[in-house]
Formats: structure tokens, C-alpha cells, sequence
């Protein structure tokens, strides 16, 4: 009949139980590549800036000279560009997606990198270069 | 002669998933004629092209719209190729016309959603939702995003997808179609769906061309114009013939769209199987110096990009035209002669997408 072709999948459903998740209860379904949120390793970065050069919605902000990193996570559209263009591996993406605030966070790290004595001149050659 | 009143119809309204003002004028309850008014949700984004890199705009390209994503991107990045002389790896086209086909068959998925929403079939659009989560779910396990992918770059693509992927995707494939035609069928074939869009919101063939209709509001009006005959990306290989209606009323606009989810799932089949090897991407260097008029064929229609480089890192003008806002005239010729019921139906049967067109 005409009007019952919905019939076969409602009673299909009906058996097959329900289709959404609880959440936030229930976590969100992500997988290895899901873009969620940028990590920052403050030991490993050297300052180059790239992710702040290369960084599309200037979220990412450098001071060289108080060797600050900031990100502000409500700028970050999490497109992974920074992650892909660090030379060093201080950012990585991690699955899960950043919790909810309700103000205006700016996240803050110091750089803790120190540079070596010898060689010298390689991490800025590095960083210009790239 | 009966007394003409004027009824407002959104920015807000309960069918619209974005914002679109139309000013209905009545008698009685039919329509006689509708003034559109846009301009809710403009963003300036063809103006940040002057303040992004070319090839950081890709990621502001995609952000246009939150449906076609990639083929915005796509499209984009085609521009830039054409100018700058760059030729894609055989890998990436393939890839690109598996996740823009992907791209399709959710946002079809989802209109048929709504649109079964917007007669009433509360039962029609979950589960039109329902089978589109599954291609969400592919599209966040090869790209990374259930939405915005962020795979196509210039040059290229930026992720691979592995062998034993595309076999589980080719094995799904094969349920995934089975479940899609039961949906069809409901659209198709019900009694109640026909008896609702048979005979409403008609535009014939040669107003549609002539008013410049674009995707499938085109294609149901018997006007055969799909711009993935050109065969851009990997649609040369693949061939491709559009699907097209005659009768021009909102059943073969939705018809077209139901039969496009069957044309889709076949052509990723195609693509998987033919799958060539090689490379993701050819390194870019440079600066594109040069204007391309770059088409590629959405959900919605033909969207065109048109790009303009000066030899420096950021171009000197973006153009955007998206193929709702080519809907717009044919829509406000179907209006007229309909109940006041059945604007709705009649007006997401052009798959209205506000944010793509005001930018």
C-alpha cells in the first residue's frame, strides 16, 4: 500500500533501539584522526613562531623576548595547521574536544627551552630557513 | 476582489535553518507574491582574503558553509592550481571526489531530513538523519572532521586514506545503498509525500534557465546541467551523467535528490575500486599571479570562485557566487499560486543555504 512504505523501517527500529547517545554522559564518538584540541609542550619549543605565523584565525600568539606562548581557545578552529608546521613536535591534536567555558580563557605557558651554549646558531637558522 | 494582506515569513521560522526574510502577499490564503530580502548573516569572509595567505584561506574558504565544506575548499584550491600551473597527483582527485561525494550524500541526507520536516514527517527525518550520521562517521575517521574535513590544501590533499579503510568503506557501501533506497522509496513512492509535492511550487524548463536556476532546482525542471560533466577532479575518469526530472515541481526536486544519493554511492564505489597510487601533493612555491574563474558542482548547484592573485602571498580579490542565491529568482517565481501552508515545503525545496550566500 501507498501510504505504509515507512512501515518495514519503523518496525525495524522499533526492535533496533535507540539511535543517539547520551551525552555528554555518554562521551562523544571520536576516532584516532579527530581533530579535538591543540596541546602544547612548553619543554620542546624554541620559538620559532611559525605556528603563530602559520596559525589562519591568529590564535596563537608568541613573545620572543618574555618567551611567553598564549593561545586563546575560543579563536582556535582546531584546523591542525600549527601541528603540521612545527618543526620541533611541541603541538600535538588530541582527540577529545575542549570542555566548555563560560569566560574568555587565554591559555599561558613560559617557554622553558634553554639554548645551548654550542651550537649556537642552529635554532635560529632553523626557524629562519623554514 | 479579495483584500491583499502582507505576512512576513522568517528571518526566524521554525522550517528555516538559516536566516532568510521573504514578505508574502496574500489573498486569502494564497500566495500572490513574495519579495525576498537577504543580508542577516554576512561575515566579510571574500574580504579577509586581502588579510590571509592564499594558502591559509583554504581554511576560511571551508568555513563558508557548514554543509559543503570541502567542495568550497575544493573549489578554492582548484583556482589557485589553475593560476599558479600546478598539477595534482591522480591520488588526490580520487580522494577529493570520494570526500566531496561524501560531502554530497550527507547534505542531501540532511535536506531530505528537513524536508520531510517541513511536511510533517517527523518519522521521514530522523531517519534520513540517521543514515547520514553514518557518513559523518566515515568522513571524521578519514578526515579528522565530522564538518569542516581540513583535508584539501593547495596542491593536494593533506591526509591519506589507507588501503584497509577504503575496503571497509567499500564494504559498507553495499548496506549503506540498500538502507538508502528504503528511505528513497518512502519519498518516492508514499501516498501521502506525492499527494503533498506533486503539482506544487512548478517552474518549467525554460524559466528555470532562463532565471539562472543552478543544481537541482535546475534539474528538476528537465534542465540537464551538472558541472561534474566537465570532469574536474576525478569525474573525467570516473563518468558521470546527470539525473534529471522533468516535471519541475517540488516531488522532482526532491526526486532529483533522492536519485543524486544512489549516483553518489555509486561513484565512491567507482572511485574506490579505481583508486590509482602515488602522491598526496606536489610541493607549492610562489605566488599566484592571475585570475580563474573556478566551478565546481555542490549539493545545491554550481558554486563559482573567482580568484585574482597580484604576484604577492595575498590575492587582491575573492568572488564568491553560491548557487542559493541563483535559487533565489526561480524561488520567488514558484511562490505565487501556492497556500500559505505550503511556503515551507516550497521554500527548502530550493535547499536554501543562507550563510554559503551572504558569505
Amino acid at each position: 500500500m501507498g501510504i505504509f512504505q515507512m512501515t518495514k523501517t519503523v518496525l525495524r527500529n522499533l526492535a533496533g533501539g535507540p539511535a543517539t547517545r547520551q551525552y555528554p554522559a555518554v562521551p562523544a564518538r571520536t576516532g584516532p584522526l579527530t581533530r579535538g584540541h591543540v596541546v602544547f609542550d612548553p619543554a620542546t619549543c624554541r620559538s620559532c613562531s611559525l605556528c603563530s605565523k602559520r596559525c589562519p584565525c591568529e590564535a596563537i600568539r608568541l613573545d620572543k623576548e618574555a618567551k611567553v606562548w598564549e593561545i586563546d581557545r575560543m579563536r582556535c578552529i582546531a584546523c591542525g595547521d600549527c601541528v603540521e608546521s612545527c618543526p620541533f613536535g611541541s603541538l600535538a591534536m588530541e582527540p577529545e574536544y575542549f570542555s566548555p567555558v563560560v569566560e574568555h580563557v587565554v591559555e599561558r605557558y613560559t617557554i622553558t627551552y634553554v639554548k645551548p651554549e654550542k651550537p649556537a646558531k642552529k635554532p635560529a637558522d632553523e626557524s629562519a630557513g623554514a | 476582489m479579495p483584500e491583499r494582506i502582507i505576512v512576513p515569513f522568517g528571518p526566524q521560522h521554525p522550517v528555516l535553518p538559516e536566516p532568510i526574510h521573504l514578505d508574502l502577499v496574500l489573498e486569502d490564503e494564497t500566495v500572490v507574491e513574495a519579495v525576498p530580502s537577504i543580508g542577516y548573516i554576512h561575515r566579510g569572509l571574500e574580504r579577509l582574503i586581502e588579510k590571509r595567505e592564499y594558502t591559509e584561506y583554504v581554511y576560511v574558504a571551508e568555513r563558508i558553509c557548514g554543509i559543503c565544506s570541502f567542495m568550497h575548499a575544493l573549489c578554492y584550491s582548484q583556482g589557485i592550481e589553475e593560476i599558479m600551473k600546478i598539477e595534482v597527483p591522480d591520488r588526490a582527485h580520487y580522494l577529493r571526489t570520494i570526500w566531496s561525494e561524501c560531502s554530497r550524500l550527507h547534505s542531501h541526507l540532511l535536506w531530505l531530513g528537513l524536508f520531510a520536516d517541513s511536511m510533517g514527517f517527523e518519522n521521514l527525518f530522523m531517519r534520513s538523519w540517521q543514515l547520514r550520521e553514518s557518513v559523518l562517521d566515515v568522513l571524521e575517521d578519514t578526515t579528522g572532521g565530522r564538518v569542516i574535513q581540513g583535508t584539501c590544501k593547495v596542491g593536494g590533499v593533506r591526509r591519506d586514506i589507507g588501503a584497509e579503510k577504503l575496503a571497509e568503506m567499500h564494504r559498507a557501501l553495499d548496506p549503506f545503498e540498500a538502507q538508502c533506497r528504503d528511505l528513497g522509496d518512502v519519498f518516492l513512492n508514499d501516498e501521502t509525500v506525492k499527494y503533498r509535492l506533486q503539482g506544487l511550487g512548478v517552474i518549467s524548463k525554460d524559466e528555470a534557465y532562463a532565471l539562472g536556476a543552478a543544481g537541482p532546482t535546475a534539474r528538476g525542471s528537465g534542465v540537464a546541467m551538472d558541472h561534474r560533466e566537465t570532469g574536474y577532479a576525478a569525474y573525467g575518469d570516473l563518468g558521470f551523467k546527470p539525473v534529471v526530472e522533468t516535471a519541475g515541481d517540488c516531488y522532482a526536486r526532491c526526486a532529483v535528490r533522492v536519485k543524486e544519493v544512489y549516483a553518489s554511492i555509486d561513484l565512491i564505489r567507482r572511485a574506490i575500486s579505481e583508486m590509482p597510487e602515488g602522491s598526496l601533493d606536489v610541493k607549492v612555491k610562489g605566488a599566484p599571479d592571475g585570475e580563474y574563474f573556478s566551478r565546481v558542482e555542490q549539493p545545491r548547484g554550481e558554486v563559482v570562485h573567482y580568484l585574482r592573485g597580484n604576484g604577492t602571498k595575498h590575492l587582491a580579490r575573492a568572488r564568491i557566487r553560491t548557487p542559493t542565491l541563483a535559487n533565489i529568482p526561480p524561488l520567488v517565481k514558484m511562490l505565487p499560486g501556492a497556500q500559505l501552508a505550503d511556503v515551507p515545503v516550497v521554500v527548502l525545496s530550493i535547499d536554501p543555504c543562507i550563510s554559503c550566500t551572504e558569505r
